[in-house]
């Protein structure tokens, strides 16, 4: 299952649409990595409000992309992480860790478009 | 403990990552028949989407199988996640938040644990491993 990547402006957006393999979710990372390059992306936002299980392979996962496209400079921001699915990865111990969430598309494209030094020094 | 099993639900042969999606969406599907809250099925699911990857990972194929519990006022669900791989040489470091040998997060059986009511491990180097979890979806 391809996720689509979608550009808008200086961001690339990626929608999953329905439950990913450990494979589909690798081939994601690779692209979203690879497409910060071709497109000079400065941000990218992960939407995962179709997926109903996050475990740790895709908590993993998500993880290393975030910090992959950071290290080719662009901030990552996963949006529409479902309740159910927060109350698992909460019971599990499973942490985003350095990464930011955002509620939803909308909140997701706020934090991109703040200015990179934001938050610090206050 | 006097739990009953009433019904074979659901087998999963665990060969490929599709089939953990499958067996993932099964057990929740199972799960929300038997009542439980949608956030009590996701915990369910996600457990048996590491116990299937553990599968996959670590002996390259075997099998989930859920079952229908009954002990009395209480129905609820029992995963067996089996394989004849190399097992576990050291089942006590497994358990042990942050112990892994793939170079992952190693969260995998002691967050199971954390997501399920009963938790029960047997493992033998080169016999396999048996895992057996429940969840009660207590009226």
């Amino acid at each position: 299952m391809d996720v689509p990547i979608l550009k808008q402006g200086p961001y690339l957006i990626a929608t999953i649409q329905s439950a990913l393999t450990d494979a589909d979710l690798l081939r994601l990372r690779d692209t979203i990595v690879q497409d910060v390059g071709v497109h000079r992306a400065k941000g990218v936002i992960l939407d995962v409000t179709a997926l109903d299980v996050m475990d740790s392979f895709a908590t993993d996962t998500l993880r290393g992309i975030a910090h992959m496209t950071r290290l080719r400079g662009a901030k990552t921001v996963i949006v529409g992480i479902q309740p159910d699915v927060a109350y698992a990865m909460a019971h599990m111990g499973l942490k985003l860790e350095g990464i930011f969430a955002a509620l939803d598309l909308e909140e997701g494209l706020a934090y991109l478009d703040q200015p990179l030094e934001a938050g610090r020094g206050r | 403990m006097s739990e009953i099993v009433i019904a074979e639900a659901a087998r999963v042969v665990i060969d490929s990552d599709r089939a953990i999606v499958e067996a993932r969406q099964q057990g929740r599907q199972l799960a929300i028949k038997l009542g439980f809250s949608p956030g009590s099925a996701t915990l369910l699911a996600t457990a048996i989407s590491e116990l299937a990857r553990n599968i996959l990972q670590y002996a390259g194929e075997g099998e989930i199988v859920m079952q229908l519990l009954d002990r009395g006022r209480d129905q609820g669900l029992m995963v067996l996640a089996h394989d004849r791989g190399p097992g576990i040489a050291d089942l006590s470091m497994a358990m042990e938040d942050g112990y892994s040998t793939s170079g992952r997060l190693g969260l995998g059986l002691p967050g199971v644990r954390r997501l399920m009511d009963e938790f029960q491990i047997e493992s033998g180097v080169g016999t396999g491993t048996r895992v057996r979890v429940a969840k009660w979806n207590c009226m």
